[in-house]
């Protein structure tokens, strides 16, 4: 599956910037049809809009995202609905409707994307909830479920309509050693059962080498280096190798003033981001 | 700091502010038309907007009409004109007090749940994630919203007029010995239809103020949980400030 295969996801000089602050400054990136990219990089390097660029939640100021060879930088709402179809997202936290419950959550693009009958709805939910490795949570609210299991469901609603693109944000921050090799388990599981094309986002490391079928790091709102978990434990450049082997000296500088800056909506996650790596 | 400096960078800021709510109230116009509707969610916000309301309307109101029965009437006593008491709750229910009330307990009530409900969404990505499920957040969660308020803040409104005037003549007869007869034919015999209608105006525009200005400022909390609270505080200080400017200018285009 590697580069004679045809591109799923091929993003170009991508730019965005908030105020002052320019997060991403001409970001070239290919998926390949049923590969799975990890995009590694420190907190506020951008990978979070990089990821919401790609499924359209933020509009990118310059440069192309292609979906199938398709550009979709350019649609509008209507449009780009259309494309979130083929698109499947787990959200840091889970992003779970918390007024519903696990199985209506699992349900929700079912029932608003196709006209399935009630029960249809909630047996395909318990289906997708026992592929995530999950039982007899169909009827309790997520305020009930651990944090482990919160991204279950969350992966379990991304996967129930079936998507040809499953983007993971941050899927192992947040929840303990165990529990996220547990979700990394998943994620290659997905691959391989769904045979779908993923882009994950993370900065942990262990993650992204058995996630990856190829990794790209980002840094300074460009991607510097991309290649196989292998050529990217043996690269040669002092930033990889900075941020592989998580050492605070280097050429990356800890208080690089672009971690300072918050990004929008989501300054709570990302100060706490930043405390967790400084730890 | 330079003065006009404040002062040109607050204007700046509130134009803004308007303009952005200005564009999301076009869009949730532009969403409400189009079907199929959130019946579930239209019928669960009306409850929220209007039966859960109620009480604190109702209480709202008869103890405004009773006050005014009370103080017209001490007003009124001095040049004689007792019997007039129950004209001036009427008119004064039906035209103003029964709908700013109303008003003013809604955005207070329901205008800041809207606002806190819609601002942890935003920051916990429920919202992206609407979006990642091809469902438009706007249609999803403000339209029911808003129509949930243009249609149970006028009908609250109605309750509040009728237990307004109620709570007037329970005082006017019980304590203050006006002769009930008397009383009903003084308020009906004054009242006029267009008063009531010129209420419900009002109550409809509050409404759409309550969940335009609730929802904007939902949408646009960020910052965990400091600004979930802020988002909260300023939908009701905002949707309550808007309710009172604008029915000066509705009462004076339509008197």
């Amino acid at each position: 599956m590697e580069r004679e295969s045809s591109i799923k996801i091929r993003v170009t000089n991508l730019h965005k910037s908030f105020g002052e602050n320019h997060v991403l400054r001409g970001v070239d990136l290919e998926v390949h049809r049923g590969e799975s990219m990890v995009v590694i990089g420190g907190s506020g390097s951008g990978k979070t809009v990089l990821i919401k660029c790609i499924i359209g939640l933020m509009q990118p100021d310059e440069g192309k995202i292609y979906v199938n060879g398709f550009e979709i930088s350019n649609l509008n709402e209507k449009e780009m609905n259309e494309v979130r179809k083929k698109f499947g997202m787990l959200f840091q936290w889970g992003a779970l409707f918390d007024s519903m419950t696990v199985w209506e959550n699992v349900g929700f693009g079912l029932r608003h994307q196709t006209h399935l009958k009630e029960e249809d709805i909630r047996r395909i939910a318990s289906e997708k909830l026992a592929l995530v490795g999950l039982k007899n949570v169909e009827d309790l609210m997520p305020s009930e479920l651990s944090g482990g299991m919160r991204k279950r469901v969350s992966l379990a609603r991304a996967i129930a309509i079936e998507p040809e693109i499953l983007l993971y944000d941050e899927p192992t921050t947040g929840i303990d050693p165990i529990m996220a090799d547990a979700i990394n388990e998943l994620i290659v599981e997905m691959r391989e059962k769904l045979n779908v094309t993923s882009v994950a986002i993370t900065h942990d490391m262990k993650s992204a080498y058995k996630i990856g079928d190829r990794i790209a790091m980002l840094y300074q709102g460009k991607i510097i280096e991309v290649g196989t978990p292998d050529e990217i434990k043996n690269s040669t450049n002092s930033i990889v190798r900075q941020f592989i082997e998580g050492r605070s000296e280097g050429p990356i500088k800890v208080v690089d003033p672009s971690l300072l800056v918050m990004r929008p909506q989501e300054n709570g996650h990302a100060e706490k981001e930043r405390r967790d790596e400084r730890k | 700091m330079n003065p006009f400096r404040w002062v040109g960078s607050y204007t700046i800021r509130f134009l803004e502010e308007a303009g952005r709510i200005m564009i999301l109230f076009a869009q949730t116009l532009g969403w409400i038309f189009r079907p199929p509707w959130e019946m579930r969610e239209i019928l669960k916000q009306m409850q929220e907007v209007g039966v859960r309301s109620f009480p604190v309307v109702v209480i709202t109101a008869a103890f405004t009409g009773m006050v005014l029965a009370l103080q017209s009437f001490t007003g009124f006593k001095r040049f004689g004109a007792e019997t007039m008491v129950g004209t001036v709750v009427a008119l004064s229910m039906t035209r103003e007090l029964g709908p700013v009330l109303t008003g003013l307990m809604v955005s207070g009530r329901v205008g800041s749940a809207m606002a806190a409900e819609l601002g942890t969404m935003r920051v916990t990505e429920q919202i992206d994630a609407l979006y990642t499920l091809a469902t438009n957040p706007i249609k999803y969660l403000i339209v029911p919203r808003f129509l949930a308020a243009i249609i149970m803040v006028p009908v609250l409104v109605i309750f509040a007029d009728i237990i307004g005037i109620l709570g007037g003549y329970l005082v006017s007869v019980q304590i203050l010995g006006t002769n009930p007869t008397l009383y009903f034919r003084r308020t009906w015999n004054f009242l006029e239809l267009n008063d009531l209608y010129i209420g419900l105006l009002k109550a409809f525009f509050f409404g759409m103020i309550i969940a335009t200005i609730s929802c904007y400022q939902g949408f646009s909390a960020q910052g965990g949980a400091e600004g979930v609270g802020r988002a909260t505080t300023q939908a009701v200080v905002f949707s309550s400030l808007t309710i009172l400017i604008s029915n000066y200018f509705i009462t004076a285009l339509l008197f």
